[in-house]
């Protein structure tokens, strides 16, 4: 039987090479023995490279998201899935910035990345998507996942913990039969919530239950912002990084998490 | 003088089943719910299923195949669900039927807004508050001005319109509005950004503007002119993986009293009626109608 028992679980670092550095420290101190990925290196944020070498010396074990499936293919657009000229407009600006940005030499890396992860904790069954298990760009929103979609989403994938990211808000749900889903949230930025905090999971298996707890992180966001703004990147991403309200990228939210932000 | 009788045409598949695109069932994540059939308040000039006050040949539901088609629903996973019409709030049981829906999962609600008054502006966000999934309300107005909206959607309904919508604001809820493009350019980006102004304007807090392609049946056909059939925007064989993933039918299904059909817009489509239960519509489509080509070729999704 295996010690390890606590597992830290982000996603959506989008070059945000500070966050990701305060994340992975939090993590150590919390005691996380295992820490993983689940994909979306770059976009937003600046200098797409910082963000790989840190990575491999902390051991994260790495899985692909959308932006990593394309710019390790180098493909015209990130598939982030918006489906609202506005949300694709700033979209697109940040994909090409980060297209622009990103060495080729770490394109194999990103290409090569495993698009699920599978575990077992203690005899739970783990699977770790991006977005859904079922689609890379899937957002799964907390009001917008009924409990018996996320039972199916369970059931079809042979699963009891379901952890992804993607949609940038972290939540969680206990669904039928003692299962568990979480969204990580996003490393990124922050959660349009008001807080310039960046949140993550801290996942602990014991006795065969699965428990986790939503951690948001401070980190050097006015260092990030205003490297942002040196970058040329549009300042509603910067303004973001500020105030913890997403300015742009919101026709996509269902409504409850609409209303919860300031835009 | 002559009275103009409102003429409904059911407009019959004008595709070869075996000339036609197939669309893969992937799995039933929506559950459209015809609520009022075809009853309306109002009658759109460009309105694709030609429903209106005195319109009933698609009956409304009952509260009975509603909840039956609710617990079906549950039972196969479903995400999310939709009320519309005609006016889904014509319906008697329109606020209960809701809190049941609310209570499985999220509902967008597609209304003109009209009925929207002080009372149910409070009554929506008492229910927005207590569910713990998102009430999504999409309000239609078709123009900025009296000029632009009443020629389509009738005398004075941009007044009554706009002021649902302004109630809606008042209690703090921001619905999103849908526009349909029934003159050219009213979808360019110049005009978009206009329409999303003129709505914060209306004291939306959280601006969201939708717009949508004509559909030229129904109503609409007679108003400009219907599709032409002999224009060819398809090929046989199973769609490609991301256009099947855009269109409704291969995820979603509508309810209605008489049983499940396709989708909304082939509400009045002989041969788009599956089957009595959900679980019996899980099957592939087969595009054989016009209206097809505006979700394939001009993009239209009726999800929010």
């Amino acid at each position: 039987m295996s010690d390890i028992n606590r597992y830290a679980v982000f996603g959506g670092i989008y070059n945000n090479y500070l966050a990701l550095t305060a994340v992975l420290d939090d993590a150590e101190r919390r005691g996380a023995q295992e820490t993983y990925c689940l994909g979306d290196l770059g976009g937003f944020g600046p200098h797409p490279d910082r963000v790989f070498s840190i990575l491999q010396e902390r051991g994260v074990m790495v899985m692909q998201g959308n932006y990593d499936h394309s710019i390790g293919n180098d493909l015209e657009d990130c598939g982030c899935g918006y489906s609202d000229p506005r949300d694709n407009h700033y979209a697109a600006l940040s994909y090409a910035y980060t297209r622009a940005k990103t060495s080729a030499r770490w394109r194999p890396y990103l290409r090569g990345l495993p698009s699920v992860l599978r575990r077992r904790w203690d005899q739970q069954r783990v699977l770790m998507a991006h977005g859904s298990p079922r689609k890379v760009n899937e957002f799964l929103w907390e009001s917008s996942s009924s409990d018996r979609f996320l039972s199916r989403l369970l059931d079809e994938h042979e699963a009891d913990i379901l952890l992804v990211t993607h949609s940038g808000i972290p939540w969680q749900r206990q669904v039928e039969r003692n299962r568990l889903v979480v969204n990580v949230g996003a490393i990124g930025r922050p959660a349009n919530d008001g807080r310039t905090e960046v949140w993550y999971a801290l996942v602990t298996v014991t006795g065969g239950r699965a428990r986790a707890e939503l951690i948001p992180v401070a980190y050097d966001h006015l260092r990030l912002a205003s490297e942002m703004r040196a970058e040329g990147i549009p300042e509603e991403f910067a303004i973001t990084i500020e105030t913890g309200w997403w300015t742009t990228c919101l026709e996509i939210l269902p409504a409850k998490e609409r209303a919860r932000g300031r835009y | 003088m002559t009275v103009r009788l409102p003429i409904v045409v059911p407009f019959s598949p004008s595709i070869d089943e075996a000339q036609a695109p197939e669309v893969p069932f992937s799995a039933l994540d929506t559950v459209w719910f015809q609520l009022t059939g075809t009853l309306c308040n109002i009658a759109c000039q460009h309105c694709f299923i030609s429903c209106g006050p005195k319109e009933n040949r698609v009956p409304m539901m009952t509260e009975a195949t509603v909840r039956s088609y609710l617990s079906e629903a549950a039972e196969l996973g479903v995400r999310d669900y939709y009320f519309t019409g005609g006016e889904p709030l014509l319906h008697p049981q329109f606020w209960t039927l809701a809190e049941s829906v609310l209570a499985v999962g999220p509902l967008t609600v597609l209304s003109n807004g009209i009925l929207i008054d002080g009372a149910n502006a409070e009554r929506a966000r008492t229910l927005f508050d207590a569910a713990r999934y998102s009430f999504d309300l999409r309000i239609s107005l078709d123009g900025m001005s009296a000029e632009e909206n009443d020629p389509v959607r009738g005398r004075g309904t941009f007044e009554a319109i706009t002021r649902g919508i302004a109630e809606l604001a008042r209690v703090g809820l921001s619905p999103t509005i849908t526009v349909v493009e029934h003159r050219t350019g009213m979808g360019s980006e110049q005009s978009r950004s206009q329409f999303l102004q003129f709505v914060v304007e209306l004291g939306l807090s959280r601006p969201r503007v939708k717009f949508m392609p004509l559909l030229r049946i129904g109503r609409e056909a007679e108003r400009t002119h219907g599709y032409d059939s002999a224009l060819a925007w398809y090929s046989p064989g199973p769609v490609e993986e991301a256009l099947a993933e855009r269109l409704l039918c291969s995820s979603s299904r509508l309810v209605t009293e008489h049983g499940v059909m396709i989708c909304p817009i082939l509400l009045d489509a002989p041969g788009a009626q599956l089957a009595k239960t959900l679980r019996q519509s899980m099957t592939p489509i087969a595009l054989r109608w016009d209206a097809c080509r505006t979700c394939v070729v001009d993009g239209l999704s009726c999800r929010t």
